[in-house]
């Protein structure tokens, strides 16, 4: 059945998967999020508790969709994995141990005898929760704005900067990005607690700190966005290849795949009536409307990026290194190969979400806490 | 940042990857195995009805959640330094690499996550069936995961089930089948998860020999013990096959790697295996290399020949056959690999050139050239030996992969003598009375860990210099960064994964102490 899809249709096929990972993963850093609200939202021990184990039993997958989409990347756009993984090798390396140091958090935190006290694993949660977010965000930010990379013939990278993809920062439009998403994951953690903790003190401040975080993350979220339409993008040539300058580049994608700008606006308006019932209306359900919402935007930020005739992975040094997903993808036979297995999908998410859901049937209380044998 | 400039760059980032691998297989083996000897204790605990079962259960699994937390944690650095530090690779042969990374994320990594989250926090929220089907699918998660992650390195030690297509300079899958089923990849799956099952039975039985000699938790040891010897068992009988199925295929596929894992410098026909075996100091001819040798060996005859050919008297080829050729064995000699290697690069040269000049006819006919059979069979299988100049260059370290051969080859027959000895003794009762044995067991632990890596460092020093065996060296895999960058981020690693060990050893070693109890 993909056989007969062309190799471009394959390409389109999984920068939409791609971009399917990415929406996920942004939507589930509502536990790095919730982990940078540790503090503010506990204040005693048990309320912290309670606070990583209800953010502990979720963090795997987070991680696991951050490997799966490095995985899925690799596969299907393994140009795209060299030159940005290789390239911008010190922005990836502060990401990646950022998320070390996560994994081992949650399980050593309570643990007696764990070296390092249990406030320095609190704080690698924080940390990763600030790094991860920021980074990640920015990183993503230079699909938007370019960075500094050649190309040789045989496709091999040179970094044209010696801070290896740190220089990213140095752009006000990835860092708004990079800003938004951390707000956006606070404020994600908060709904999060909100809808799963039966502990009133915890929910009351999950509210207020809903409230705070709602506002940093509309301003740079917004600013991204209209800075985003007017902007100058990095277009194709169908035909040959070639990456030119295109003003309102990205104005042009929203208009021309109405769909996709359909769900964009979808998406938005979900995270904000999330947040509104929420705050306003008492809903305890906000998570799911700002989370779906949340994935929804991704989702169509990333078709804009990389669909339309579109340069997903721009140079600024020399624009005809750029990537696309033609010139990054893998060959058409592993691309449908491949597909055949995405086909399973649908079923790893249906195991998953009929899990989540068993397992989260029940709030998350300090009795619980007490009861378990296995905590966080 | 300190430049040391004899240490080169790739030199930085093979340190820099063998750290990181090694630091994940120090993890990993526990968790493959222990996560069934968790599902077969479960299983006991649902079929019997008894709480014991369900106490014994539990422990191992807190034991458990403490080395998996680490092991995540290795893995994700693992995965991303094919991109960070193996750029070059990654572009190169990205298609048929990175599709079973991708579904070991997609199949294995969620299953293990998911399913894993119940294992621990479900007792209460699942019904006994559904959290004992969690156990077991986190135990299958964790073994198809290494399935996926060794059928990509099994590519390497053996490129199978792709063509090269001269228009975007690179290998392609052309079928995936040949990529899952090649030979070298089933054994190294089988093998390697057999290995952790190994580990794992002996980790329990260690621990629980030393509540014995502490006069606890007797109940707990002796149970566990049982489980954990008769898997055990079977496991290290399987271990010692698919390892023994491994070398054979290596004797035909690496053979460098085979002279290199038996010390053989000068092939032979019935060629003896050398049991146990000491490399001269002294080299015989300084300015030869080749003539290193034993100073000290113990040799079994024909057995060698027969290991990798099933034939007492086959021709066995050593690393000087391999390097200066041998006609009559029908052995070409490296420097005519390499004069073959160059003529494939400046073919490719040629038609890239062709090409950009659009020059199509010219193109057209180098490409044909190229892809045809005759081509690939005289010129193009030996396209990596056109990186070289030097024969010597070939030769992996010796010594290295020849002691660590023989350190994992002799552990592998020594625990399945461990397993039968404590099989027979927890029947007949009498664990708790031989001290020594008790003593042995804890022994056992660290060397099951020594067994592991060195299987590792046949399988990786032994292949080098190649990453992809005969097509890419692994100088020409490495990303374009400045040394000083990798051996900062090594030495960042180094301590970062050495602070997190120690506070794993220290949790687990407090966890033990403090027992099931809690
Ligand atoms: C408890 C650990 C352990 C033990 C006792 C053994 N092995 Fe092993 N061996 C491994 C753990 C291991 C491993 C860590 O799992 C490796 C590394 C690469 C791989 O696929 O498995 C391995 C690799 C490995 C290789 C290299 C594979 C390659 O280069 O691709 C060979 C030839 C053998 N083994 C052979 C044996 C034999 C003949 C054994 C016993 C008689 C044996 N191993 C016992
Ligand atoms: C977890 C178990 C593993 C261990 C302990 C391990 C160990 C090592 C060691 C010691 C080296 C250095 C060899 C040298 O430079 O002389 C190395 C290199 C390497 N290994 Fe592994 N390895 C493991 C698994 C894998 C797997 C599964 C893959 C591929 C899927 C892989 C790919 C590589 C690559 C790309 C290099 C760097 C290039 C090279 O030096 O060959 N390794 N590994
Ligand atoms: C060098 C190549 C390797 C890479 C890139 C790699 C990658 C990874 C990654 C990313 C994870 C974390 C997954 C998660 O989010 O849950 C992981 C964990 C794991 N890997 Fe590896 N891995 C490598 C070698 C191996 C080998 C050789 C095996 C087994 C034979 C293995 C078996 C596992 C298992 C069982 C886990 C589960 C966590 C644990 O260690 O307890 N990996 N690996």
């Amino acid at each position: 059945m993909f056989e007969n899809i062309s190799h471009l249709g394959l390409q389109q096929y999984w920068w939409v998967l791609v971009s399917v990972l990415g929406a996920l993963f942004v939507f589930l850093t509502f536990v790095q999020g919730g982990q940078t609200l540790l503090y503010s939202v506990g204040k005693t021990e048990g309320e912290k508790t309670i606070i990583l184990n209800t953010l502990g039993r979720k963090w795997e997958f987070t991680f696991t969709t951050l490997v799966t989409f490095g995985g899925a990347f690799f596969a299907s756009f393994p140009l795209f994995y060299s030159t940005s993984f290789g390239g911008a090798y010190w922005v990836w390396l502060a990401i990646l141990a950022a998320f070390v140091i996560q994994a081992v958090a949650y399980e050593y935190r309570k643990k007696p005898a764990n070296l390092l006290g249990s406030k320095t694993f609190e704080i690698f949660l924080v940390l990763n929760g600030l790094l991860g977010t920021i980074l990640v965000g920015t990183a993503v930010g230079t699909f938007f704005n370019g960075a500094m990379f050649s190309l040789n013939d045989m496709n091999q990278v040179d970094w044209q900067t010696p801070f290896r993809g740190l220089e990213a920062v140095l752009t006000f439009h990835n860092v708004a990005l990079g800003l938004a998403v951390f707000f956006l994951s606070r404020v994600l953690g908060a709904l999060y607690f909100i809808f799963t903790v039966d502990h009133e003190t915890i929910v009351t401040r999950a509210k207020k700190q809903l409230l705070y975080n709602t506002v940093p993350f509309l301003v740079f979220f917004l600013y991204f966005l209209i800075w985003l339409l007017l902007k100058e993008g990095f277009a194709v040539n169908p035909d040959t290849g070639e990456v030119f300058m295109e003003k309102y580049k990205y104005l042009h994608n929203v208009l021309q795949m109405p769909l996709n700008t359909a769900i964009l606006l979808v998406g938005v308006v979900g995270v904000l009536w999330g947040i509104i019932s929420t705050l306003f209306m008492k809903s305890e359900k906000g998570f799911w409307f700002a989370g779906t919402g949340t994935v929804l935007t991704v989702f169509a930020l990333f078709l804009i990026a990389g669909l339309n005739n579109t340069s997903f992975y721009p140079s600024i040094y020399d624009l005809q290194s750029s990537l696309t997903i033609q010139n990054a993808s893998s060959s058409k036979f592993t691309l449908t190969t491949m597909s055949y297995v995405s086909l399973l999908i649908p079923f790893v998410l249906a195991y998953i979400v009929y899990f989540w859901r068993i397992m989260n049937r029940k709030k998350i209380s300090e009795e619980e806490m007490n009861k378990e044998s296995h905590a966080y | 940042m300190i430049e040391i400039a004899d240490v080169s760059l790739v030199d930085w980032s093979r340190a820099q990857f063998a750290l990181t691998a090694m630091y994940h297989w120090i993890f990993v083996p526990l968790t493959l195995g222990i996560t069934f000897i968790i599902a077969f204790m479960e299983t006991l605990y649902v079929k019997t009805g008894k709480e014991e079962w369900k106490k014994i259960t539990k422990f191992w699994m807190t034991l458990f959640g403490i080395n998996f937390a680490i092991g995540v944690a290795t893995g994700i650095i693992l995965e991303f330094e094919f991109g960070t530090n193996w750029s070059n690779y990654s572009w190169f042969v990205g298609d048929i690499f990175g599709a079973p990374l991708a579904i070991e994320g997609i199949l294995a990594f969620f299953m293990e996550s998911t399913f894993i989250a119940i294992m621990f926090f479900g007792w209460n929220k699942v019904s006994k069936k559904t959290h004992l089907l969690a156990t077991w699918l986190t135990a299958i998660g964790a073994n198809l995961s290494a399935l996926w992650i060794l059928v990509a390195n099994g590519w390497m030690q053996k490129p199978v089930g792709m063509i090269f297509n001269p228009e975007t300079a690179r290998n392609e899958m052309d079928n995936f089948w040949e990529v899952l089923f090649s030979q070298t990849a089933v054994d190294k799956w089988l093998h390697a998860t057999s290995s952790g099952f190994v580990l794992a039975s002996v980790f329990v039985i260690g621990i629980s020999a030393w509540y014995l000699l502490k006069n606890r938790e007797i109940m707990l040891a002796k149970k566990s013990i049982l489980v954990a010897a008769v898997f055990g068992l079977i496991s290290s009988v399987y271990l010692v096959m698919t390892g023994d199925n491994s070398t054979r295929t290596i004797a035909n596929d690496q053979n460098m790697k085979f002279a290199a894992l038996e010390g053989l410098y000068n092939g032979s026909e019935g060629a003896g295996l050398v049991a146990i075996g000491v490399f001269t100091e002294s080299e015989t001819d300084p300015q030869n290399e080749n003539l290193k040798d034993f100073s000290m060996k113990l040799e079994i005859p024909n057995f060698l020949s027969y290991m990798a050919f099933l034939d007492w008297n086959a021709f066995v080829p050593g690393i000087n056959d391999l390097i200066n050729g041998n006609e009559k064995y029908g052995y070409m000699p490296a420097t005519e690999k390499i004069e073959r290697g160059k003529v494939a690069i400046q073919k490719l040269g040629e038609f890239k050139n062709a090409k950009k000049a659009g020059n199509d006819q010219l193109a057209n006919a180098l490409k044909t050239e190229l892809t045809s059979a005759g081509f690939q069979e005289d010129y193009f299988k030996y396209f990596g030996y056109g990186y070289f100049d030097d024969p010597q260059d070939l030769v992996p370290n010796v010594p290295l992969t020849f002691y660590s051969f023989h350190v994992m080859v002799l552990l592998g027959f020594f625990f399945i003598l461990l397993f039968v000895l404590s099989l027979l003794y927890i029947v007949k009762g009498t664990f708790d009375k031989k001290r020594w044995f008790m003593r042995l067991a804890i022994i056992a632990i660290p060397l099951a860990y020594i067994a592991g890596q060195a299987g590792w460092i046949v399988a990786e020093v032994g292949r080098q210099p190649w990453v992809v065996q005969d097509l890419m060296p692994t100088m020409a895999a490495v990303t374009r960064i400045s040394a000083g960058s990798v051996q900062t981020t090594f030495w960042l690693f180094a301590v970062l994964f050495t602070v997190l060990l120690i506070a794993e050893l220290k949790i687990m070693f407090r966890q033990i102490k403090i027992g099931p109890k809690h």
